[in-house]
């Protein structure tokens, strides 16, 4: 078969001196799905951003369809016939399907007019064409995740894409849409086109690829057929030692309740019902993992159990004591800590030092002030300890945090929010976007923080994290809690799907919860 | 209180509503449209008050409507792409940059104004041209609503007729089409080859345009002169309007009627006998209370939204869930 895309001895260097490609060469067939692989900031990454046009490398060329080809932009890209479907989704929630799959070549009517029959009879044509069912005149917010997918694959198809890249597609998608999902990606292929996908998700990687590309540390490691290669093989390939997939054993004391939510409810600034009626207990010595589709509102039970939002309804007690109406601080200060899901936003400052990082929620206290005074030489040597404690790799502590990899940056949030020595953990997405070796070391530490006899509750998008790490396992589904799993052990991610979507739902969950 | 009653419910209350609403129309849509396309245009103030000022003196030294017409419309055109050329191309913020002009055009109409008449206060010494009344025909003969809507300047029909304009514009075309897609995600609309740059300079051009024809109403229809800081607040109370009508434009036309409103009623009260300082205050507190009402009603629908789910819940899902009554309760004591 013929390679739709070559390219060849790719070279990108960032403005910063950092090193995302050296010599990256790969083919891709026509009309094959081709995976690839590497941990985060392997490169995968760049090289996508660079064959789509969004960063011109500094060496090497790119050839689609025999052509070789040099885009200026991800305009050129499309018009050659490559489309995209990025990880945040490329969509504007308030317009329709019709209007997103448009957006950019309008059919017109009377020169200057929107053409709305003929918008919604195109997307009924290209819909119909690849076999992908989607509702042309509904707004894109009223949707699930899987079906804004579909939109955007149907954009890149209606824009006349022969190859598709797909970024890290599965991430936000339960085990039933990525099926789903793969099914559309095997048809798309049947009907000739090309399929480049971005994942680390071995397994994923096995179910569908045919070929498998493999990154690590900027480079390609090799280019093999998936059907030769195992998942071990790969992971090996990818990380060059094994991952530990087993799960972590379980404390086996749990003490009493530190966190509790009684009736729980939200209403948002958009008057939409985020939360309703929810309650559960932490005990110390447990995790409890919240696993669900991203925004079924973890973000928002997050934002009441650590005081950045207040409910609408209901009540939060840690150690008994109600917590509403209290600041962050206050909510702190009882001895709650919190790693958020969005590092970069509510997670550090990122222009701000790691040591002014590492002290932000305990500046105010001795043994770091004294009679509003900074004691810089105290701070200093509380946090060259807590890097030290932590692997934190930087510089020095006066390196400005945004130089650090996501992974280090995740350190500094872990490192300043474990060594608060909180009662309870609130952990949100706590390993999202690090490499394995980050992943693995913060693993550990929120074990050790629950054999501490300390009460976490994790959030997390990433079933398998949640598999692993959980005690007991809620699961939430369009703001309500629809299951409660109290031995993880006997469960699989394929079992918590139908939760997860809503299509399955315990009765009787009120006492159980608290157990 | 009685004869105020009596020309509160006249036809002349309702056609002075139309007269005071039509310089808040305006730029309430040019604001609209740009806080739809994702760049709050909050210079409105200061683009009325130049093209109010550049169509007095250019109508006065050429003696051409069309000609003040253009100069009103160019001045305020080049205001908005000179702020977007700040904030797209610069990368000031675009607050500031707002804020900067609105500064400048206080600063820079009196300066000029100065240097062309010697005045300091208002143009009263030249000859200002103003833009004609209109008679509609067969209105004009209908009782009461003939008397309120016929015989206008024709700036304030060119006013309702831009609210629906605008309607077409924001719904009905491509363009709309891009200014809400860059509005609502701007990387979306990036990543399907739209210029996120241009689409946002059109719009503050387009605010730009609608500022102008408030700021030419001003000067040439509503009075026939121009005056220091003439705009008096009215590009602010726009702001207000827009943002009370959801940036949507019959929602931006109730609410500048609602402002044209209380701020014809404002002018009838001062034949009363109150302190006249506190009657000019009206439309402005007016502004303040509708605001507040508005987030309250947003609030309580919230609450209600919130009761309503429970309620529903409770009729369809098991028996273990919290009777609604329960849960109105703990609503009250939070």
């Amino acid at each position: 078969m013929a390679a739709i895309l070559e390219v060849k001895n790719i070279e990108k260097i960032y403005p910063d001196g950092v090193i995302a490609n050296k010599d990256v060469s790969v083919s891709v067939e026509e009309g094959t799905i081709h995976a690839i692989v590497g941990e985060n900031g392997a490169g995968k990454s760049t090289l996508m951003k660079v064959i789509f046009g969004i960063t011109r490398p500094q060496n090497g060329t790119i050839s689609f369809q025999g052509q070789e080809v040099n885009f200026k932009s991800p305009d050129d890209a499309i018009q050659q016939g490559i489309g995209m479907v990025h990880q945040h989704l490329m969509l504007a929630s308030d317009l329709t399907v019709a209007e997103n799959l448009v957006l950019g070549i309008e059919p017109k009517r009377r020169g200057i007019f929107l053409d709305d029959h003929e918008m919604i009879r195109l997307t009924r044509e290209v819909a119909q064409r690849f076999s992908l069912e989607v509702p042309p005149d509904k707004k894109i917010k009223d949707l699930p995740i899987g079906i804004r997918q579909r939109v955007e694959i149907l954009k890149a198809l209606y824009r006349k894409a022969e190859l598709l890249i797909l970024d890290e597609p599965t991430a936000v998608l339960t085990p039933q849409e990525t099926e789903v999902l793969f099914r559309t990606l095997k048809q798309l292929k049947a009907n000739g086109k090309t399929i480049l996908f971005i994942s680390h998700k071995l397994r994923e990687v096995k179910e569908i690829a045919d070929r498998v590309t493999v990154m690590r540390d900027s480079q390609v490691i090799t280019t093999e057929d998936a059907a030769k290669l195992s998942e071990e093989d790969i992971s090996h390939l990818m990380v060059g030692r094994d991952i530990r997939t087993e799960r972590i054993p379980q404390s086996e004391t749990t003490g009493e309740v530190v966190l509790e939510t009684k009736g729980l409810s939200f209403v948002n600034e958009d008057e939409i019902f985020v939360l309703k009626d929810v309650s559960f207990s932490v005990r110390a010595g447990e995790i409890l993992g919240l696993a669900g589709v991203e925004g079924n509102g973890q973000t928002e039970l997050v934002k009441l159990l650590t005081g950045l939002l207040q409910p609408t309804d209901g009540e939060i007690f840690v150690r008994s004591k109600a917590i509403s109406g209290l600041s962050p601080r206050k909510v702190r200060e009882i001895g709650l800590a919190h790693i958020p899901e969005d590092r970069m936003e509510n997670g550090v400052a990122d222009q701000a030092s790691v040591k002014e990082n590492l002290i932000v929620d305990r500046y105010y206290k001795a043994p770091y002030s004294r009679r509003s005074r900074l004691l810089w030489k105290t701070i200093t040597d509380h946090t060259l300890d807590l890097v030290k404690r932590f692997h934190i790799l930087t510089r020095n502590v006066d390196t400005p945090v945004n130089s650090l990899s996501g992974g280090n940056i995740q350190k500094v949030v872990v490192a300043r929010e474990l060594s608060a020595d909180p009662d309870v953990l609130i952990a949100s997405q706590p390993t999202r976007g690090v490499d394995v070796g980050s992943e693995e070391h913060i693993h550990s530490l929120l074990r050790q923080v629950r054999d501490e006899g300390k009460a976490v509750f994790m959030v997390s998008a990433d079933l398998d994290e949640v598999l692993k790490l959980s005690s007991r396992i809620l699961v939430i589904y369009n703001g309500e809690i629809v299951a409660h799993i109290p031995d993880p052990s006997m469960v699989s991610a394929e079992d918590l799907g139908p939760y997860m979507l809503g299509v399955k739902r315990q009765e009787d969950l009120g006492a159980e919860i608290h157990s | 209180m009685s004869p105020l009653l009596d020309s509160i419910f006249s036809s002349d209350f309702g056609f002075a509503v139309l007269r005071v609403m039509t310089p808040l129309i305006f730029p309430a849509l040019g604001f609209a449209i740009t806080d739809l396309a994702g760049v709050v245009n909050i210079s409105l103030e200061g683009m009325m008050l130049m093209s109010a000022f550049f169509g007095v003196i250019v109508g006065a030294f050429t003696g051409s409507l069309l000609l003040a017409l253009l100069a009103g419309i160019l001045i305020g055109i080049a205001m908005g792409a000179a702020l977007g050329y700040f904030h797209l191309k610069l990368k000031t913020d675009i607050i500031l940059g707002a804020i900067a002009m609105n500064m400048f055009a206080s600063g820079f109409t009196i300066f000029l104004l100065y240097v062309l008449t010697g005045d300091k206060g208002s143009t009263s010494s030249l000859k200002s041209l103003v833009f004609p009344e209109v008679h509609i025909p067969l209105l004009r003969s209908i009782p009461v609503l003939g008397d309120i809507l016929s015989g206008h300047n024709v700036l304030t029909y060119a006013a309702l007729l831009s609210a629906i304009v605008f309607f077409f514009l924001i719904f009905k075309t491509p363009l709309g089409l891009r200014i809400r897609a860059v509005g609502q995600n701007p990387d979306a609309a990036r990543s399907v080859g739209i210029n996120v740059d241009r689409v946002q300079l059109y719009a503050l051009m387009l605010s730009g345009l609608f500022g102008a024809l408030g700021g030419l109403y001003l000067s040439m229809g509503y009075v026939s002169w121009f005056a220091r800081d003439m705009t008096a607040g009215r590009g602010w109370i726009a702001i207000a309007a827009a943002t009370l009508g959801g940036n949507m434009p019959l929602g931006t036309f109730l609410a500048a009627l609602l402002f044209g409103s209380v701020n014809a009623l404002a002018i009838y009260i001062a034949s009363v006998n109150i302190p006249s300082e506190l009657i000019q205050m009206i439309p402005y507190v007016a502004t303040v209370l509708a605001l507040a009402l508005y987030a309250i009603r947003v609030q309580k629908r919230r609450q209600k939204i919130k009761e309503e789910a429970l309620e529903e819940e409770y009729d369809s899902g098991p028996p273990d869930n919290p009777p609604p009554a329960a849960a109105k309760q703990r609503g009250g004591s939070s």
